[in-house]
């Protein structure tokens, strides 16, 4: 890791980051904006999942509705996640809080992706939305995604002050 | 626009004084653990208003109609926008002279009035002609670009 940094701290690219001050901020705004995205899409779909709210909608319309919505905001937050580790790769790489944060970003892709199979299984076996057997793990993934986006949010401030 | 007379310093200067204020500037976890509650507030207060303006602007949910849509989301803006606030006037006071005389939280304060008289002219005005898609993607657009602008100001402000 560390040899990786030394590396990406001296490349072009990264000096050019540097050199320009207002591209980091400006990123960081993106990257604000795009976590938006994702905090009220799977914020909202999480607490469909948790039966505490939207009740009206299924489980399959706001899995379509919000689900492409994550994907592409991850994108963007993997480019411009991307030049701010470029710019900055002692701050984020060789931080213990921005581990933590990708780790816990992996493991709501995970579930996310692990849930929406579970989604399609369900309605490709001719049920018009999540079995209700299925209901518990609903509940559970809607549970650990919330907090998972709650700490992956929160991670991404405290690289600032800690690690 | 901004000028004001040396009693709203005096009072800033208060604020700054209170037991919250310092209590909040001597911790060394009580800032970045509100800021992050900040952060947090303001992702669900533009995320959820992102989805109302795109309905707007017909570039989402075009199925389903405005006022379904607001009376969904809205509560989730205006829910967070009041923990947005409180939050926010933590953060202020622990360094109230400082962020006052700063550009960017006086032009954050500005687009945020200028996004509340957005809201007003769409609610009192062009949400009672239901007809005017018009009126409505030009009220969803300003709003974007205004909440773009009180992020970007927003997180200006860490820069000074």
């Amino acid at each position: 890791m560390k040899a990786l940094i030394h590396w990406l701290s001296n490349t072009e690219l990264s000096n050019f980051i540097k050199t320009v001050t207002w591209i980091i901020p400006a990123v960081q705004v993106v990257h604000i904006l795009a976590i938006s995205v994702v905090v009220a899409s799977m914020g909202m779909f999480d607490v469909r999942l948790l039966g505490w709210a939207g009740k009206r909608h299924s489980i399959a319309a706001l899995a379509s509705r919000f689900l492409p919505w994550l994907w592409g905001a991850l994108l963007v937050l993997l480019l411009s996640g991307s030049i701010l580790i470029i710019g900055e790769p002692e701050r984020s790489l060789g931080n213990l809080v921005f581990q933590l944060k990708m780790a816990m970003l992996l493991t709501a892709i995970a579930v996310t992706l692990g849930f929406r199979r579970l989604l399609v299984h369900d309605l490709s076996s001719g049920s018009s939305d999540l079995r209700p057997e299925h209901g518990p793990a609903a509940r559970l993934v809607g549970a650990v995604s919330l907090f998972l986006w709650v700490g992956i949010v929160t991670a991404g401030r405290w690289i600032a002050y800690a690690g | 626009m901004f000028v004001v007379g040396s009693n709203f310093t005096t009072w800033l200067e208060r604020l700054e004084a209170t037991r919250v204020a310092t209590t909040i500037s001597e911790s060394t976890w009580a800032f970045p653990t509100i800021e992050t509650v900040h952060v947090l507030a303001i992702t669900l207060v533009v995320g959820s208003i992102t989805m109302v303006d795109l309905r707007l602007l017909g570039l989402s949910l075009r199925r389903r109609p405005v006022a379904e849509v607001m009376v969904e989301v809205l509560p989730w803006t205006w829910t967070s926008f009041t923990v947005a606030v409180a939050s926010g006037a933590l953060l202020f006071a622990s360094a109230a002279t400082h962020y006052w005389g700063t550009a960017p939280f006086r032009a954050k304060m500005l687009l945020l009035g200028l996004a509340g008289a957005n809201m007003l002219v769409f609610h009192c005005w062009v949400q009672r002609r239901a007809q005017n898609a018009r009126a409505g993607m030009i009220s969803g657009g300003i709003s974007l670009c205004l909440w773009i602008g009180i992020v970007g100001c927003g997180r200006w402000i860490g820069f000074v």
